[in-house]
């Protein structure tokens, strides 16, 4: 800001000299007021369900699942977060890789030998196997997406909007070959098999698979901030993310940091897709119906920045969910949108994001 | 040569001959009458030659690939001129086909209206659909675009995809609308008395002989005249103002943002216009649409169809150069087209892979398009038709 940049160590503070609708306008760009526009949407949300005619049980529901379904957009919209800051382009094939998790799960689960469902959860071992194996092979297949497309792009110098472009083409790619594999039905990891929901205190009702995504989510999550934090690697991403070029000046590989970035973010959107597709099914369209709720927990939670994406990601969840209470739930996309506006008008980096723009 | 077929001939002439001028080079001499002579006798020459039911086959093509070169005109406004990545095209498209839909449509009273519901059907002539379309989805355009556009280029692309899938959202749930998820239908089509055995109350008797032996069928030459006509109007509109002070100012917002600035241009302002100028005619190219298809719903306007291959067609023929909006919406709708008879071909093919696959035959085209698209993005990002850089109209041949 101009007027701190002019003082000079040693020089007292002068008095705010700015006037009252520059100092408003400072005031909504700051982190709290974005923060309390969350907080109020939501209050007025709850509101509107009890108003709606929802029970206060039901809404309390409605956020244990909200939080749930924030966990799978979190993992999505991390890996999305990522590769947007590593790479500086908004990936919109990221939808078709969380799709391809879950249908390569799907394709993994009948090839080993049926255990016995690990109650109280409605799956088997072989479906934790599964997401094991699933991971690794999208986040191969996203960096093969790369090196056969967009390290094309990066070595011409080309403008971030020819890899926005080459990444829609990617999308309806792997959108098509799914298409083609796997055909345009439904599918269920366990057709027919039940998953009774578990009573909680508060009277709260919630299937214990949706537990587990819960916990996943955050292990991952997890494991993504050790990574970043405490690895060499995940240094180099930061460094690369903040600055490429810097980066290799100080003897960075930048292309095996893209690499891992891509293998990563594709392994924990698989890890998302495999989630939603357990906690209702499968189809084509399940990824690009998840983009919008990822990109807006991208932008919400600052660009580049996981732990902003998992905040906006659990508040997009939440706030999906309570507004099934008194709106057509096939809007779900429509709430996310509204909440990534208004970050957009109020404080565009986001609520994680650095003040300075 | 009998009456019916000169007629047909004769609307396929007039169609072609709105098309034809604009795909000439520039440079050729007598680029529009030599292009209308050329049009009106390959329609004649094609309605003479080509058994009927290929001529119905190529007037279907030709009204789809006009449509869809109306959308890639309004990308090109966006996209080509500004640098707007408007990822939503489907979005403005649905807007405009259903405003026209409700504006020309007859509102259904008594038993039909259980079934069909609308928010008004104001029985507006076709033109005033059409200039209503336009004008609401430059409306919505204006709407998204005051609080994205002051932003970085990117939200823009993911904004506009959001605000598609609400469109779509909008026009699939809410029944009060526009008949919710089931289609609407009964779009009245312009002209369409001229066809049917007792002709419009405005034609004059004496003259009613002249187009005796049309019947209902020929109703689509007719009306690819039509939107062959707006085609070239658009054209015509758009090339005038992109090559007047206008369309310099939005080159230069593009390229050069701050010394457009210093200049003492409204960078933001600018924006704005031209993105709400291709929305207006995204919003036209929807109406166009719901006439020709007379019942609409909200899957006609998916990513894929709606946005998806707009892109494809402007990369293809070239970003910034209305001619090749033009030229590329024509070659990828006949890829397009083609790639359906590819599948066909291949099923025998896929059958020996795996027997489900003939039935997903289709999901090929997609692929192959993708692909193209991908190709285009990595190989010729400039297209086929490059972006011209002409300083001005008075300064012939200088390319710099």
């Amino acid at each position: 800001m101009a007027v701190s940049e002019t003082r000079k160590p040693g020089q007292e503070l002068p008095a705010d000299e700015r006037r009252l609708g520059e100092r408003l306008r400072a005031f909504i760009r700051t982190r709290g007021f974005l923060v309390g526009t969350f907080v109020v949407i939501l209050i007025a949300m709850y509101v509107a369900g009890l108003i709606a005619g929802a029970s206060a049980q039901r809404l309390l529901a409605l956020t244990a699942w909200g939080l749930m379904l924030g966990g799978i957009i979190a993992l999505g919209s991390i890996g999305l977060s990522l590769v947007y800051g590593v790479l500086k382009f908004p990936n919109f094939s990221h939808g078709a890789l969380v799709t391809l998790g879950a249908y390569v799960a799907y394709t993994v689960v009948p090839l080993l030998p049926q255990g016995e469902a690990l109650r109280p959860f409605s799956f088997g071992y072989e479906f934790l196997v599964a997401l094991v194996v699933a991971m690794p092979v999208v986040g191969l297949v996203a960096v093969a997406i790369d090196r056969l497309v967009y390290r094309r792009l990066r070595n011409t110098g080309a403008h971030l909007v020819l890899f926005a472009m080459a990444s829609l083409a990617m999308a309806f790619f792997v959108r098509s070959m799914i298409y083609l594999i796997w055909g345009p039905d439904f599918h269920f990891y366990y057709p027919g098999r039940a998953n009774p929901a578990l009573y909680l205190p508060f009277g709260m009702r919630v299937r214990a698979d949706q537990l587990f995504i819960l916990v996943l989510a955050f292990v991952l999550v997890a494991a993504v901030y050790v990574l970043l934090e405490w690895t060499r690697m995940g240094k180099a991403m930061r460094a690369t993310a903040d600055n490429p070029h810097l980066a290799q000046i100080r003897g960075i590989n930048t292309e095996r940091v893209i690499a891992w970035t891509w293998m990563l973010g594709g392994g924990l959107a698989a890890a998302g897709g495999i989630m939603y597709g357990l906690s209702s099914q499968l189809r084509p369209e399940m990824g690009f119906w998840l983009l919008l709720p990822m990109f807006a927990a991208t932008i919400m939670g600052g660009i580049g920045n996981p732990y902003g994406a998992l905040s906006a990601a659990l508040i997009i969840g939440i706030a999906h969910q309570v507004s099934t209470s008194f709106l057509d739930p096939t809007y779900g996309p429509a709430v996310a949108f509204v909440l990534m506006v208004l970050t957009l008008l109020i404080r565009p980096q986001g609520l994680l994001g650095r003040t300075e723009g | 040569m009998s009456q019916l077929i000169f007629l047909k001939g004769l609307m396929l002439g007039i169609a072609l001959a709105c098309i034809l001028p604009i795909l000439l080079p520039p440079g050729v001499r007598w680029r529009v009458p030599g292009g209308i002579v050329l049009g009106l006798a390959a329609g004649l020459g094609i309605a003479a030659s080509v058994p009927s039911g290929y001529l119905s086959y190529f007037i279907g093509f030709m009204t789809m690939a006009s449509l869809y070169a109306i959308l890639s005109l309004g990308l090109n406004t966006q996209w080509g001129y500004t640098g707007h990545l408007n990822f939503g095209v489907a979005g403005f498209f649905a807007v405009g086909a259903f405003t026209s839909a409700l504006f020309t449509i007859e509102a259904p009273t008594g038993l039909a209206a259980q079934y069909t519901q609308v928010l008004f059907g104001l029985q507006m002539p076709f033109l005033v659909g059409v200039l209503a379309a336009g004008v609401v989805s430059g409306l919505v355009a204006f709407v998204v675009a005051v609080p994205v556009l002051r932003l970085r280029l990117d939200f823009l692309a993911i904004a506009t995809i959001g605000v598609a899938e609400i469109i779509r959202l909008i026009f699939q749930n809410e029944r009060w609308l526009a008949n919710g998820p089931q289609p609407l239908r009964g779009i009245p089509q312009p002209g369409r008395c001229l066809f049917e055995s007792r002709h419009c109350e405005w034609l004059p008797e004496s003259l009613a002989w002249l187009i005796e032996p049309l019947g209902t069928r020929d109703y689509t030459a007719f009306y690819l005249m039509i939107v062959a006509a707006f085609l070239a109007l658009i054209y015509v509109v758009l090339e005038r103002t992109c090559r007047s002070p206008w369309g310099r100012m939005l080159r230069a917002v593009r390229d050069e943002e701050s010394s457009a600035a210093m200049n003492g241009k409204n960078v933001t302002f600018a924006r704005v216009q031209a993105f709400v100028v291709g929305a207006v005619v995204m919003g036209i190219a929807g109406a166009l649409y719901a006439h020709y298809t007379v019942a609409i719903d909200y899957s006609h306007f998916h990513a894929l169809f709606g946005t998806f291959l707009v892109w494809i067609m402007l990369m293809l023929g070239g970003s910034g150069n209305h001619r090749g909006a033009i030229l590329g919406a024509i070659l990828v709708w006949g890829v397009w087209a083609g790639t359906a008879f590819l599948a066909n071909a291949l099923e025998p093919l896929l059958a020996l892979i795996h027997e489900d696959l003939p039935g997903r035959a289709q999901y090929i085209r997609w692929l192959l398009v993708s692909l193209l698209l991908a190709a285009v993005v990595l190989f010729r990002p400039q297209g086929l038709l490059p972006e011209e850089m002409r300083v001005s109209n008075h300064l012939r041949g200088n390319g710099h």
